[in-house]
């Protein structure tokens, strides 16, 4: 690119950074009153629509100058609906699990009175003599947010707001140098792909620019399917432009002009606030014929994915896009070589996308000082499951497992004993306690027998049947899988099978052998992804947890005993009080009857192990007891009706 | 022409052929189901045709992968012969065997590939998988047997390279995927009694010509009108048999000494 032309465009974004300085000082001035809430899908399943109509009410009533400015999220699950308050005069304010009540309470308290109401505080964002900051909890200061730097604080829906905060200069850097220079940049970060496999990205760009064709194609992979993962979806509906920023950096990298974001139809408002970010992205000049005046085209479209879990993977994903069936595809050739349309064509992960902007804006070097050597970079995770402080977590590679689950996301509730962590979907593994300080990074989670993933976590207490996690993540998996190759389709079916037979008690000798040969079988035979990472919660299961599953079989025992064919609950006739009626009415197939003394007994042919009797059983008594295997279970008689 | 070993043997075949046909062509038999020479891209899907490959980190489908100079292939390992094996016992586990009765008996590639593999029709680990299916749809002149099925997908090919699109598909996912009509019950509307290229190619008796005793490869015996090679240990008597005069490329000696 010659100077003039350079000029023309550091010319041509400046005066789009100026009106987007403009717009946000305007909402953000130093005598602005802002509410800022999480409005993502999470903040609005836990009721963030109805705080926002609160607050707008109280507003409106008491006459109070505030901007109500709806964001995406922050990551923080366990807290929302979140809102953030800035007054003049406080340092920003998060309040947590905000009702509509509470939001009255803060219109009148704080905004009208002064009084922060530090009861429903979370803590504030900056600093302060007054306010204890978030940044003294391990929740928020041993996060490293990179990809979602802006998420929760800026509105998505606005591409002037990521503007005014630096967005969008890292593609006007990036279309001032030649191509080679950015591939290179990428490729000395070490950025690995965030899909799962962590393929080095510098050098999928590197194979797909190599390629001598016109047309190329890059393409956003959204179709996130993990049972418990969400960061794609959240990133997408918090902060779309970085994604786009990226694909269009990526785009000019490899010389294509068409991007396609391959997003799942389940996620509507993802959908709609990229479609909306698109719009407005090539409104203003930033995508589109002649990008910011230099002769580079670039034009996004959305494709809805129908929900086929298997179109995550790329080749299935191409596939869809095609029209075709959604099943995967034999490699080589890799769709760098000869992907959509038979066309070499890009495809990363919204979280692969996302980390491009800022390693272009700062550099590789400053990105591979994040991270570990071999993982640069940050990883998101959802964590999700037995865990005090659930939600999205953005940190740096290298850290471990123990600091992750106890540290930041503040360990098991009720006291519970830690048993085991799902790491990377139903295609991870489930590590035990001893892997606990395995730094999270590809390599080491590989070595383990999990795998990185996409980023979903899901953590596990003592109450938790290996079993049976086993047996939900091949359920899982089975019913995903396209049907195409002979492994995946009959083999995860059969591993299916002899999990269920195990777990209600029909194991026999050497179902476990069998479990673990078909299932190297499967993931050395498999076609795709899915059938070669499908047994994995199997094979981590058994090698970690192989008492389990002998208990299961041998004794017909199951030792968390939550599997409900292999256990029994009963009343303790000793503890059970005389004329007690409490679990009589809880019972939901009337197995409970009185005995001669007035006690109650449980008939074990009518009872469906509910345990509601359990719950309803009055404390003092706590007379109903679960046993493992049901044969412990004393036969208490009926008495003859009449 | 490309020179590759195979077994420890040196082949040579034309460039740009697949390992899997270059090993047919030379009389090294690998098991395989969904694979049709005519196939620009094969789907890969039955995982039987597995070898090893220098240079590859584990098992690769060789229908795959382009013949290389001085490619090393080893299609007879232990290792492979017990992916084979798991493959066909999987396949088997939801084949409804029942050979007396079907069409295909004897000229079924499963007992052809059971007979390579020295493995029976029996299962030896697994237990039989029964497949829940009703087939949605009646076609007029075509019967398809979803317990017979393998879901190589070889008819949907010669379905859509003779009509230009395929009239038979993939339907549902997973175990339960079945080889569907789109429910075209109108005969005025398919043009399949002039065809039946799909009931022809299937290698297992799945589908089959309606109201004909004969299954299709009868038919085809009887006229004599493929080119396609449908090499079989037994089953095809030598001489009298045009259909076996078809069939050069693969001669019985090629089945022996396969699986160990």
């Amino acid at each position: 690119m010659n100077q003039n032309s350079k000029k023309k465009l550091t010319e041509v974004f400046a005066s789009i950074k100026t009106e987007a300085d403009k717009r946000f000082k305007e909402i953000k001035g130093d005598d602005d009153q802002n509410i800022l809430i999480g409005m993502a899908t999470c903040g609005l399943a836990s009721g963030a629509i109805e705080v926002k109509a609160a607050f707008e009410e109280a507003i409106a009533e008491r006459k109070i100058n505030a901007h109500i400015m709806p964001v995406g999220c922050l990551g923080h699950c366990y807290a929302e609906p979140l809102v953030l308050i800035e007054k003049p005069g406080f340092p920003p304010i998060l309040y947590h699990n905000v009702t509509p009540g509470k939001a009255r309470l803060l219109v009148k308290a704080f905004l009208e009175e002064g009084d922060p109401v530090f009861e429903h505080i979370l803590g504030s964002m900056e600093e302060n003599d007054i306010i204890p900051s978030v940044m003294e909890f391990q929740r928020f200061n041993q996060e490293k947010r990179i990809v979602m730097a802006n998420s929760g604080l800026i509105d998505p829906e606005d591409i002037y707001h990521y503007i005014a905060k630096g967005g969008y200069s890292a593609l006007v850097k990036a279309l001032t140098l030649e191509p080679e220079k950015i591939i290179n940049e990428i490729q000395e970060s070490g950025l690995r792909g965030r899909g799962g496999a962590g393929f080095l990205t510098g050098k999928k760009w590197q194979l797909t620019r190599d390629v001598n064709e016109k047309d190329k194609f890059v393409i956003c992979n959204a179709d996130e399917g993990d049972p418990g993962a969400y960061m794609d979806r959240t990133l997408l509906e918090s902060n779309p432009h970085q994604i786009i920023e990226g694909m269009a950096i990526n785009a000019y990298a490899i010389g294509a002009e068409k991007a396609i974001t391959y997003i799942r139809a389940e996620y509507p408002l993802a959908v709609k606030v990229t479609k909306k970010a698109i719009e407005q992205a090539k409104e203003i000049g930033l995508l589109g014929k002649g990008i910011l005046g230099t002769d580079f085209n670039l034009d996004i479209v959305i494709f809805q994915g129908s929900g086929a879990f298997v179109c995550g993977e790329e080749t299935a994903l191409i596939q869809s896009i095609q029209g075709e069936r959604g099943m995967p595809q034999p490699r080589p050739p890799y769709p760098s070589q000869r992907g959509l349309f038979g066309k070499p064509t890009i495809i990363n992960n919204v979280k692969t996308f996302g980390s491009i902007p800022p390693i272009l804006k700062k550099g590789a070097q400053w990105f591979r000082g994040v991270g570990t050597e071999k993982s640069p970079g940050t990883a998101i995770f959802s964590v999700v499951g037995n865990i005090v402080h659930a939600g999205l977590v953005e940190i740096p590679m290298g850290i471990s497992l123990r600091s992750l689950i106890f540290d930041i996301c503040g360990g098991i509730p009720e006291q519970k004993k830690f048993k085991a962590v799902q790491i990377g979907g139903p295609s991870g593994g489930c590590l035990p306690e001893h892997f606990l300080d395995t730094p999270i990074d590809f390599d080491s989670l590989t070595l383990a027998g999990a795998m990185m993933g996409s980023g979903g976590i899901v953590v596990m207490d003592e109450d938790t049947c290996m079993v049976d996690v086993a047996r939900y993540f091949l359920d899982f998996t089975q019913k995903e899988s396209c049907g195409k190759c002979t492994f995946c389709r009959i083999g995860t079916k059969h591993l299916l099978d002899i999990l269920e037979r195990i777990i209600t008690g029909k194991g026999k000798e050497g179902d476990i052998e069998l479990l673990e040969r078909l299932s190297i079988d499967i993931k050395e035979g498999s076609l795709c992804g899915l059938g070669k990472t499908a047994p994995n919660p199997v094979l981590t299961t058994i090698r970690y947890f192989r008492d389990e599953y002998e208990a299961h079989i041998r004794e017909k025992r199951c030792p968390a005993m939550m599997c409900r064919a292999l256990t029994a609950y009963y009343i303790d006739l000793d503890r059970c009080a005389r004329g007690c009626d409490a679990c009589v009415g809880s019972c939901p197939t009337e197995a409970i009857f009185t005995t001669r003394d007035r006690k109650k007994g449980i008939d074990q042919t009518l009872c469906v192990k509910c345990g509601e009797c359990m719950t309803s059983c009055p404390v003092e008594y706590d007379a109903v007891i679960k046993v493992s295997p049901p044969e412990l279970a004393p036969k208490i008689e009926r008495p003859e009706e009449g | 022409m490309i020179k590759l070993i195979v077994d420890n043997n040196e082949i040579e075949v034309e460039e740009g052929m697949t390992v899997l046909q270059a090993c047919l062509d030379n009389e090294i038999y690998i098991p395989n189901l969904c694979y049709l020479k005519e196939m620009d891209n094969p789907p890969g899907s039955c995982r039987l045709c597995l070898v090893e490959i220098d240079g590859y980190n584990q098992p690769i489908t060789s229908c795959t992968v382009k013949v290389e100079e001085g490619m090393v292939v080893r299609s007879n390992t232990e290792h492979i012969r017990k992916l084979q094996r798991t493959a066909f016992e999987l396949l088997l586990s939801v084949h409804h065997v029942d050979c007396k009765n079907c069409p295909a008996n004897r000229k079924c590639e499963l007992q052809r590939i059971a007979k390579f593999l020295h493995f029976g029709l029996k299962l030896k680990r697994l237990e039989p998988l029964d497949r829940e299916i009703k087939v949605e749809g009646d076609h007029p002149f075509l019967e398809y047997v979803p317990n017979r099925c393998v879901l190589c997908g070889r008819c949907v090919f010669v379905c859509k390279k003779k009509n230009g699109q395929a009239m038979l598909s993939f339907a549902k996912k997973g175990f339960d995927t079945v080889i569907s009509f789109f429910g075209e019950d109108n005969s005025a509307r398919v043009s399949c009694e002039e065809c039946y290229a799909c009931a022809e190619i299937c290698p297992v008796g799945a589908l089959l010509v309606k109201n004909s005793k004969r299954s299709a490869h009868q038919r085809l015996a009887k006229n004599n009108n493929s080119q396609r090679p449908r090499p079989s240990g037994r089953g095809l008597k030598k001489g009298n048999n045009s259909l076996a005069a078809s069939i050069p490329t693969l001669p019985g000696g090629a089945l022996k000494g396969g699986g160990k």
